[in-house]
């Protein structure tokens, strides 16, 4: 993985250093709430209901055991014992004091890690697949990109005051694992004449007006990259709404002005950009991909497991994923025990992950969107010894992308902005379905709950979604069908009324019955659902 | 503690009244134009040869529209005045300079030795911009 050099490590020292003046000024009173606001934002430090809310970046989700480490003793040491891992391959913590604040961006930044750019109306932490580098399909590792563009955005100075934030994700496979498309650019590697380039899509999104991205260009060499990412950010900054912040994101500007109108206006300011020397030559980009080279591999392995303790059969089925190596398999590690907070994770599991990580993984593992963990590269003879250890640590659970996998947001529980609480439902229906027989029965079913319409918990994604509302004072759940946040990408429509707590679970149940009624053989929950409409489940949810 | 600071030659406040963009269009011996938020800097590039300064005005610092406008007036050869105006704060101002700002009339006068700290704390840069700043790949790669 990418190692900084000595200029990177100045960078993330600097902003240590300015950030602990900042704070200083605030905590001395020379800074005011509504000056010091945008300052610490810059740095991920959020004020929520309760305590500062700490957001560390996770570079397209990558980390090494020596940061995961530190990410445990983030957890232990300023907050209390257990961290937040959320849909954009961050970490964040609940219950910061700020004047710890600069005192844990220095500890990250002894293990080249920051907040940089984890909040704010700037370009936020790039995403990408948790499977990259070692997915059969993929073009080639989306990461050096994902790399040389966050050094790219990095205070850019010209884009940091964006009219809203902005969030891009690169990926490499026909497969998408990063929800691309519902990014304000999504990024897929492609080949065009044998050459690997870029296939831009702007103006995704989830939020109060969720979109799917249009794409704008087919190819854009790597030699161009940042020059078109520059024109397609400048085309937004001086025309994207600032008159309402929920129409300030770059999917309305380009619902608004249209896809072809933007893309013109965006194809103008390219050829212009072009001329600036903007760009990093190539071999800047092939000395970060040296970073990126595949770990050394045991050549030579047996695909061989032994599956007969029936409980590690079950985990196999669900958590291990191909792997292109011989011998060797992906391992997903479920933060979703049933009964627990999807995506939190204790200092000890957090340890203990980092020490699996370095013993069976070559020293690196990956946060998903959906709030899970990767090991990319373990022996298939290994999976065994790795399932107990797991299995001890309460992260031994078989349910990836099952009924149970949900991804939720803090929700009120947490977050100034919620309108209901989100944990609690996701906790009482992992809870229903809890029988893993009754969950492998149902099959793939992604489940997404958001506790309000900024859609953090991407319930308009979810193959069952579920939006938390506040009605005259009452925690209301409406449900939404049919969404993706893969590469079949579509938006879940509302069945109608919303539900209370207990009734959300119900209707929940009713529409897997509905499925499980009508599926035919090999149909996913989504596939049927697209198939028979929404008509048979209304009938279900409101007879 | 200072209401105006310049990074120009001479370091003295060009006194130019600034007309609007819109006055500028019709009125062809003005020399300084000030740029609000939702206008095109592009209207100005014609006429560059003729104008001594431009102020663009920041209503509030949020909005940063005045970066682009910025550093569209420099990447068009400009070389006169580049002055911010309005809610530029301190926290701004190396970014301002980075896109091609030159002199800052802030509403709130700065603190100098904020300013003298705010151009020092970083020591590179990661992206090529319209100031002279060597970026981190270029110093990389030699």
């Amino acid at each position: 993985m990418y190692q900084y050099d000595k200029y990177d490590q100045a960078m993330v020292d600097a902003r240590v250093a300015e950030f602990r003046d900042q704070t200083q000024r605030r905590l001395a009173g020379q800074l005011t709430e509504a000056q010091f606001r945008p300052l610490r934002l810059m740095n991920g430090l959020y004020l929520q209901l309760h305590a500062y809310m700490l957001r560390v970046a996770v570079p397209y989700g990558t980390l090494s055991s020596k940061q995961m480490k530190m990410l445990a003793h983030i957890a232990r040491k300023y907050d209390r014992d257990y961290g937040h891992f959320t849909t954009r391959q961050n970490i964040q913590y609940n219950w910061i004091k700020l004047s710890d604040a600069p005192d844990i961006l220095a500890d990250l930044a002894r293990v080249e890690m920051h907040a940089i750019q984890t909040s704010g109306n700037c370009i936020r932490n790039i995403s990408s697949d948790q499977y990259a580098g070692v997915a059969a399909d993929e073009i080639a590792d989306p990461r050096p990109l994902a790399e040389l563009l966050r050094q790219w955005s990095s205070f850019h100075p010209e884009f940091t005051y964006l009219p809203r934030k902005f969030k891009i994700a690169v990926i490499s496979s026909k497969q998408d694992r990063a929800a691309m498309r519902l990014h304000d650019i999504g990024i897929e590697l492609v080949e065009k004449d044998g050459v690997v380039g870029a296939k831009i899509f702007v103006g995704g999104g989830m939020g109060r007006t969720p979109m799917i991205a249009p794409e704008i260009r087919d190819f854009v060499p790597f030699s161009e990259v940042v020059s078109y990412l520059e024109a397609c950010l400048r085309v937004y900054n001086r025309h994207g709404r600032r008159d309402n912040k929920y129409k300030a994101r770059i999917k309305i500007l380009v619902h608004e002005m249209g896809k072809e109108e933007y893309t013109r206006q965006v194809e103008e300011e390219f050829a212009h950009m072009k001329t600036l020397g903007l760009d990093p030559p190539v071999a800047e980009l092939e000395r970060i991909a040296a970073h990126f080279a595949p770990p050394p591999y045991e050549i030579g392995l047996s695909d061989e497991i032994d599956l007969s303790d029936r409980d590690f059969a079950v985990w196999v089925d669900s958590q291990v994923a191909p792997h292109k190596q011989p011998g060797y398999a992906i391992v997903n590690i479920s933060l979703k025990p049933i009964g627990g907070i999807p995506g939190d994770a204790s200092s000890a599991q957090i340890d203990l992950i980092a020490e699996l990580a370095a013993q069976y993984s070559f020293d690196e593992l990956r946060v998903t969107h959906a709030q899970n963990i990767v090991l990319a590269h373990v022996k298939k003879a290994d999976l065994y010894a790795l399932w107990k250890a797991l299995e001890a640590a309460d992260l031994g659970t078989a349910n990836l992308d099952l009924i149970s996998d949900i991804i939720a947001c803090p929700g009120l529980d947490y977050c100034s902005l919620a309108n209901a609480r989100s944990i609690p439902v996701a906790q009482k229906i992992a809870q229903r379905f809890s029988d893993i027989g009754r969950q492998k029965e149902l099959g793939e079913l992604k489940l997404k709950i958001s506790g309000c319409i900024n859609a953090c918990g991407h319930h308009h994604a979810g193959n069952i979604g579920i939006l938390g509302v506040d009605r005259k004072g009452v925690e209301n759940y409406q449900l939404l069908l049919g969404g993706s946040g893969a590469e079949d990408v579509s938006l879940g429509q509302i069945t109608g009324p919303g539900f209370d707590e207990n009734g959300i679970v119900d209707a929940v149940e009713k529409a897997t019955e509905v499925y499980l009624a009508n599926r035919t053989e090999g149909e996913r929950f989504v596939d049927t659902y697209r198939r028979i409409g929404m008509a048979p489940f209304k009938e279900a949810l409101y007879a | 503690m200072l209401e105006f600071y310049t990074l120009r030659e001479g370091g003295e406040a060009a006194e130019l009244p600034a007309v609007t963009l819109e006055a500028f269009a019709g009125q062809s011996n003005a020399t300084a134009v000030r740029i609000e938020p939702g206008e095109d800097a592009r209207a100005l590039l014609p006429h560059l040869d003729q104008v001594a300064l431009v102020e663009v005005n920041f209503p509030v610092f949020g909005d940063g529209r005045g970066y682009s406008a910025a550093r569209i007036l420099r990447e068009a050869g400009y070389t006169g005045e580049l002055r911010a105006v309005g809610d530029v704060l301190v926290d701004q101002i190396s970014h301002m300079v980075r896109c091609g700002f030159d002199s800052f009339a802030p509403d709130k006068p700065l603190d100098p030795a904020l300013i003298e700290q705010a151009f020092t704390i970083f020591p590179n840069r990661y992206q090529k911009t319209v100031d002279p700043t060597v970026p981190i790949w270029a110093l990389r790669h030699g």
